[in-house]
């Protein structure tokens, strides 16, 4: 077995893999480009999540320090903006901007977010939570927008007015139909208007909430942008905010329609839209759309690989692979055998994704034991540590020449899709490092190349992270000191980069020591391959 | 070359980028009404005559009830519909017997309709029926003068004199 795994071709329906390969082809270049930019640690592409996040803090803290001065009148309403972006436009004007600024901002790190993890195909089988949980998030982001525009009561205003109550209103929900509020000056209803002042703070709050919600099923989910990403992100926003203040438009009349105005086609697309088709049309529109996003997780078909199983024999409980899962679906429990440890862990086949992190980190994974039947404290069924031993072994049986090189490759990576001498995983991570001191040790390839895909981009979560502090010895399981790293590459390249990834190990493999020029490593041959861990 | 002196590069980037975002948030700017057109709505609630619908009570519906709760009327829940007529200009442009609202049918008889016209002068007339018989008994008329984007309301008070002209 030389090549890689066969990539799973009747998973997904051809339309959605037609569209998500082509969304890739799209965000793969521009992941590239802001990584080489940015370097992999800032890539904004890879951190929509995080920083619409910090936009929502920058939206909560402009938004308390505007309610300072805003007059929550209808009467004195629209004034106050004024006085807000007038006189005291450089406290209260730029805070007003960055409000506005980083709320549509936060509409389109959230699309983006949201096509980037539906083209990664992250949202199906366990993964659905986070998903699922991300479809409410876009209505409570859009009522807080909407009724934000409401509350300057400016032209815009009006309109927003006019055809929220046109979309409100064919639900009895009101005693008096809405558009009865706002059908002249003399119908302006103050209380309504408080009403709407409540549900700007209230939506928000709500919004936040399921924020939390989202994220409740991934273990060490990252709230926060690198700090100095979240400072750009800032600065530039204060640079937009000076570069055009957000203004009102003329104050609202109700003697007058608001015939001609400019719309944030961020918040509003849909409002255009409402006055042609009417309102019946536009809410089987937005229902339809959403409840077909909420499905999207169950779409048949998709059979997902069997979920990690634990050899209690195996285990002590060290709590390794509780640390490394990134989805939070191994825990601790108390022992059930007879053996001398306090816990074991066990997985929870709900939450479990296959990746196979924690088969690379269990300190029983180790391919030097003798047994004929290897077996690890946790393993995955669909591509177990004995069967690993034996791809490797059949892999390094293809491999001739003076310089060979094994490939350990994510299937997600460019790695992936390379032939001969390569083993693939589901992640880079469910490598245990004792894989590569066994490879290099026993003579079944003169230099291992780990391939995994991009950087800051990791499919699994965290399997880049993990596999970068296992080699430089910071995180159990180390990689040994014994290893010589001249004979190691590590090349992160995401399944566009073959190129790059192609050249990288060429580079790698001309750089190795020749065979002939090595000192005879200790152990060689075939059959002393099985040797115990000295 | 030192992280520091990519920053420039990328605070350029997103300050570009978020300029484009920036730029949307209010353009193109859209129409929602013709040029030279203004606007006239027709809105308001009422409530049918409840009791024009009561009959006497015959001998045995009355026997039926409770000595308490014998009225020489029987009266439904449900209002009746109101019959709503409007013309412009002599031109009848909405008809219609708008039924009550409400689960019990017990609520106001609600209206509201716009109408586009170009900018111009207008006879308006609307007309009302909120009991049984042909007559409508309630009408209003003006002339209005609209201008371009203006918004004229036709409310009704039946405490208020009937149809108001704002
Ligand atoms: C206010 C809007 C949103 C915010 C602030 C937000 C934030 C986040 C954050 C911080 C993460 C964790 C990233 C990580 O640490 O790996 C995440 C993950 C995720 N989000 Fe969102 N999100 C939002 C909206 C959405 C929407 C609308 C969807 C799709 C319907 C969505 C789908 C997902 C998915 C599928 C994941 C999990 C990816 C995985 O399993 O690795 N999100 N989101
Ligand atoms: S394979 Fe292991 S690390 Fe990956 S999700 Fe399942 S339990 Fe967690
Ligand atoms: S890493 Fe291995 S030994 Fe440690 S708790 Fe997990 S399964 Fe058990």
């Amino acid at each position: 077995m030389t090549a890689a795994r066969p990539v799973e071709r009747r998973n997904d329906r051809a339309a959605l893999r037609f569209a998500k390969a082509g969304l890739r082809r799209l965000y793969d270049p521009l992941e590239r480009g802001a990584e080489r930019l940015f370097s992999p640690a800032l890539n904004p592409v890879a951190q929509l999540g995080t920083i619409t996040f910090f936009l929502f803090w920058v939206v909560a803290v402009s938004g308390v320090y505007l309610f300072i001065f805003f007059d929550t009148g209808v009467v004195n309403a629209y004034s106050s903006v004024e006085w807000i972006s007038g006189p005291h436009w450089y406290h209260a004007g730029v805070m007003r901007s960055l409000h506005r600024y980083a709320s549509d901002l936060m509409v389109v790190t959230m699309v983006l977010h949201l096509l980037r993890e539906f083209s990664l195909d992250r949202y199906r089988g366990t993964r659905w939570f986070s998903w699922f949980t991300g479809v409410p998030l876009i209505w409570f982001l859009y009522v807080s927008g909407i009724t934000g525009y409401w509350l300057v009561w400016d032209e815009l205003a009006q309109y927003v007015a006019v055809v929220s109550a046109k979309l409100l209103d064919v639900f009895p929900i009101f005693g008096e139909p809405l558009a009865r509020n706002f059908l002249t000056p003399a119908h302006l209803s103050g209380r309504f208007f408080s009403l709407l002042v409540f549900l700007h703070i209230a939506i928000p709050l709500i919004l936040l909430l399921g924020m939390w919600i989202h994220i409740q099923r991934i273990s060490r989910p990252r709230t926060n942008p690198p700090r100095l990403l979240a400072a750009l992100v800032l600065a530039a926003l204060v640079a937009v905010s000076l570069w055009k203040p957000a203004l009102s438009q003329g104050p609202a009349d109700l003697t007058k329609v608001p015939d001609e105005i400019g719309i944030d086609w961020f918040y509003l697309p849909l409002y255009p839209l409402a006055e042609d088709w009417g309102a019946w049309s536009l809410w089987a529109l937005m229902v339809g759309v959403s409840t077909m996003l909420a499905a999207m997780p169950w779409l048949p078909p998709f059979r997902r690989p069997p979920a990690a199983e634990i050899d209690l024999p195996n285990c002590n409980g060290c709590n390794r692979c509780v640390e490394d899962c990134p989805y939070e679906a191994i825990r601790l429990v108390p022992r059930t055998d007879d053996e001398p440890f306090p816990h074991q862990a066990e997985v929870d086949p709900d939450l479990c994704v296959s990746c196979g992190i924690c088969m690379g980190s269990c300190p029983s994974s180790t391919p030097f034991r003798r047994q004929q039947d290897l077996k690890t404290g946790i393993d995955l069924p669909g591509q177990p540590l004995s069967e690993v031993r034996d791809s490797v072994v059949a892999a390094s049986a293809g491999l001739s020449g003076e310089r060979r090189v094994m490939v350990l490759a994510c299937e997600h990576g460019a790695g992936g899709g390379d032939l001969g001498g390569v083993v693939a995983f589901p992640c880079v991570a469910m490598v245990p490092p004792s894989l590569i001191d066994f490879i290099l040790s026993k003579d079944l390839a003169d230099g291992v190349v780990v391939a995994g895909c991009s950087e800051s981009t990791c499919y699994n979560r965290l399997g880049v992270e993990w596999t970068k502090q296992r080699f430089a010895g910071e995180r159990d399981p180390y990689l040994r000191k014994r290893v010589p790293r001249e004979r190691l590459a590590t090349i992160w390249a995401s399944p566009f980069e073959t190129g790059r990834y192609e050249a990288e190990k060429a580079a790698f493999a001309a750089g190795l020591p020749a065979q002939a020029a090595r000192k005879p490593a200790a152990a060689q041959g075939g059959d002393k391959a099985m040797e115990a861990q000295p | 070359m030192s992280d520091a002196l990519w920053m420039p590069a990328r605070f350029a980037v997103l300050a570009l980028f978020f300029a484009g975002v920036v730029s949307l948030s209010d353009w193109p700017r859209h129409r929602s009404v013709p040029e030279g057109v203004g606007v006239v709505t027709l809105s308001f609630s009422h409530g049918a005559d409840r009791r024009a619908a009561c009959r006497p009570a015959t001998e045995e519906e009355l026997a039926r009830l409770p000595p308490n709760m014998r009225r020489p009327e029987i009266c439904p829940r449900e209002r009746p519909s109101i019959t709503v007529e409007f013309e412009i200009d002599g031109k009848r442009v909405f008809e219609a017997d708008v039924p009550p609202s409400g689960i019990a049918s017990d609520g106001p008889s609600r209206v509201n309709r716009s109408f586009e016209l170009p900018a111009g002068s207008y006879e308006l007339v609307v007309r009302m029926r909120d009991r049984p018989g042909d007559d409508f008994n309630w009408q209003g008329a003006k002339t209005v003068d609209l201008r371009a984007a203006d918004h004229r309301v036709i409310d009704f008070r039946a405490d208020g004199g009937g149809f108001v002209f704002h």
